[in-house]
């Protein structure tokens, strides 16, 4: 497979999150959306996210870039960008680094575009804020930027406002906004959620290919395992706030050590697997506040056995990745 | 096999043109969009017959006009010989409106917030006088939930256990046909596949009949005996799910199994597909889907191909073979 990158060990990870813990005060409790996630990111790859709902995938990218809401905070651990380390620092520097150094596109394209602006003046201002070009340079780049995400007709239009496009071409939009700056890092939040199977094709396509050119670390989270599996070097799956499985994608797809993805396989209806009974899990992911102790997952696997149920909970041991279980599958 | 319900060039216009002040002072004609075109199908007795499509394609207002809840602009929906539209024995539409029910797609919309589930469960029977007694305990039983739960309000439940509701609902008047619209797209996967299993059990032990709505042919190819590809309002291509995905035969058909994600597709390289679904209020001249097609020709701008079977499927392309 030659069209990914090759991880190589020696090179600086862009992200590098360790032992990340984000934590909610409520007047019944304190919740605990992510509980010690630890991944990195190196420059180049993409790294899909996956869960269910619940599961704080959004929480984590948005603990990345600095815009969890409030009383969401970061309780412990450590958010690396580049070397430097960005959970802690003030909100006016995380500022100049959004935009700048991490990117960001959302699952809805029109909620993320100002309505009252021209595309031409919303990128325009962003190269401007971060980046040492003049009006009339921001203003050409802001056509190159649009030409190549693929909106034809680019120089005509840059004077159009977001309702004058299309759900496909405003989440282009989104794109050339979130890459003009050439941040080592974008964080996609569901980018195609919200979009058809056709356009979907071509946005992860181009998403792939962008990053792919400029070496930019990308950080993919969606609930779609077969967008995982075709834009993703590596697959963090994650549940009820914790990492279940961390590995190259092939591994994590074709041979899932952890039984929560294993299951999560086995749910998923293959094109290719054709008809039957679906296996299903049973029962539900545990209440935010209500953990269960031991492994979050240990009241659904059919595995499970008394260890599982005390802490302290399994971990995925070593740097490379693996399942956090204690009886993981046995490799087919 | 018997055919149960039989839809004929079946048509629905909505008027979306501006408020007639804005259309005298900007001198703008009336515009109109032609939601559903002419479909014709047929579905049988105990099949589930499935429809696919992007938004905009039509299929939600195909299940709404099939129910009943949006009258036709033109053509007819036949369930078991009865045309709602048209029918005028008060006694035959009953006995049709208690014979189809429907799944929606959004759990947390579908439910009334104020009303016990019990109450929710029983309406379709009590709205037209029957008896209701200890009827929501056992649906919630056969859904999967306790007998006690009917006592509780929705907002108890999470999404999954919703849609178990609304299946509770749907099948308290006891119904022949259900029309399942996206029932599971608002769902987790691995909740997904629980109320999918429940829903192909229910309808081997009740020997129900559906249509199912749904933009994922993965859930399609699992649930369907027989698929319906729609493009802007069109029906395409019909064929069994095996024949469908083995030999599609339209090229918008070829279009979207291809660009749908693999889960053993890692690191594919396919060349996405080119264009979107164009405006519906203006649609293109011919086929709807020549702006998009690598054999478009001049036939395909200038005239509708009509539906026509070839090899064990219906398919609506002048050029298929």
């Amino acid at each position: 497979m030659e069209a990914t990158i090759p991880r190589t060990e020696a090179a600086e990870p862009v992200l590098s999150i360790r032992e990340l813990v984000v934590e909610i005060p409520t007047r019944r409790g304190v919740l605990r959306p992510v509980d010690r996630v630890s991944f990195d990111i190196a420059p180049g790859e993409i790294l899909g996210v996956v869960g269910e709902s619940g599961a704080g995938k959004s929480m984590t990218g948005n603990a990345v870039i600095g815009i969890l809401d409030r009383p969401a905070r970061i309780a412990s651990g450590e958010v690396r960008l580049n070397g430097a380390r960005i959970d802690d620092a003030a909100p006016e520097s995380l500022r100049a680094l959004r935009g700048k150094e991490m990117g960001m596109i959302f699952q809805d394209p029109l909620t993320s575009l100002n309505p009252l602006l021209r595309i031409g003046d919303q990128l325009s201002e962003t190269m401007l804020a971060h980046l040492p070009v003049g009006e009339s340079e921001a203003r050409e780049r802001a056509v190159a930027a649009l030409d190549e995400v693929g909106i034809p007709g680019a120089s005509q239009r840059v004077r159009g406002y977001p309702h004058e496009f299309s759900g496909g071409m405003r989440q282009r939009v989104v794109i050339a906004l979130a890459l003009c700056a050439e941040p080592s890092l974008v964080i996609a939040d569901e980018p195609t959620t919200a979009l058809d199977v056709s356009v979907q094709a071509q946005i992860i396509g181009l998403l792939k290919r962008l990053c792919r050119e400029r070496g930019t670390a990308v950080m993919l989270i969606t609930h779609d395992m077969g967008v995982i599996a075709e834009a993703a070097d590596r697959v963090a799956v994650m549940y009820a706030g914790r990492l279940a499985e961390l590995g190259p994608v092939r591994d994590v797809i074709q041979r899932p050590r952890h039984p929560y993805t294993d299951g999560l396989m086995g749910s998923t209806p293959l094109a290719s697997r054709g008809l039957g009974r679906l296996r299903q899990i049973p029962g539900a992911m545990p209440r935010l506040g209500n953990p269960p102790p031991g492994c979050a997952f240990a009241p659904r696997c059919p595995k499970a056995r008394d260890a599982c149920r005390l802490d302290p909970r399994p971990e995925i041991s070593g740097s490379g990745g693996g399942a956090a279980c204690l009886f993981p599958m046995e490799a087919a | 096999m018997t055919v149960l319900v039989r839809i004929s060039n079946l048509t629905r216009v909505f008027d979306v043109s501006k408020p007639w002040l804005n259309r005298v002072i900007e001198r703008l004609p009336r515009a109109t969009l032609t939601a559903v075109r002419g479909v014709d199908l047929e579905i049988g007795e105990r099949e589930v017959y499935a429809l696919v499509g992007e938004s905009g394609s039509g299929k939600s207002t195909i299940g709404k006009m099939v129910v009943g809840l949006l009258p036709p602009s033109g053509g007819s929906v036949e369930i078991d010989g009865v045309d709602p539209a048209r029918e005028t024995d008060r006694e035959a539409l009953g006995r049709l409106r208690a014979d189809v029910q429907m799944i929606f797609q959004d759990p947390y919309a579908s439910l009334n917030p104020r009303w016990k589930v019990r109450d929710i469960i029983n309406e379709p029977v009590a709205a037209r006088g029957g008896d209701a007694s200890g009827l929501a305990g056992r649906l919630l039983e056969k859904v999967g939930l306790d007998a006690e739960d009917g006592e509780k309000f929705p907002h108890e439940f999470s999404g999954g256990q919703r849609q178990r509701i609304g299946i509770a609902r749907a099948l308290a008047s006891g119904p022949r046909f259900i029309v399942c619209d996206e029932p599971t797209s608002a769902l987790d996967v691995s909740v997904q596949a629980q109320v999918l299993n429940l829903m192909s059990d229910l309808k081997d032990d009740l020997g129900l009949t559906l249509l199912f709505i749904s933009h994922d042919l993965t859930i399609v190819r699992h649930m369907a005996d027989k698929i319906g590809v729609l493009y802007l309002g069109h029906l395409v291509e019909e064929a069994p799910p095996d024949e469908l995905f083995g030999d599609p035969k339209h090229p918008y058909t070829r279009m979207l199994l291809a660009a749908a994600p693999r889960i053993d597709g890692f690191g594919r390289e396919a060349e996405p597909p080119k264009g979107e679904i164009p405006d519906p209020i203006n649609p293109p001249p011919g086929c709807a889907f020549n702006p998009r097609c690598a054999l478009a020709d001049e036939v395909c701008r200038a005239r509708h191909p009509e539906l026509r079977s070839l090899r064990g499927a219906r398919v609506a392309c002048h050029f298929a073979e």
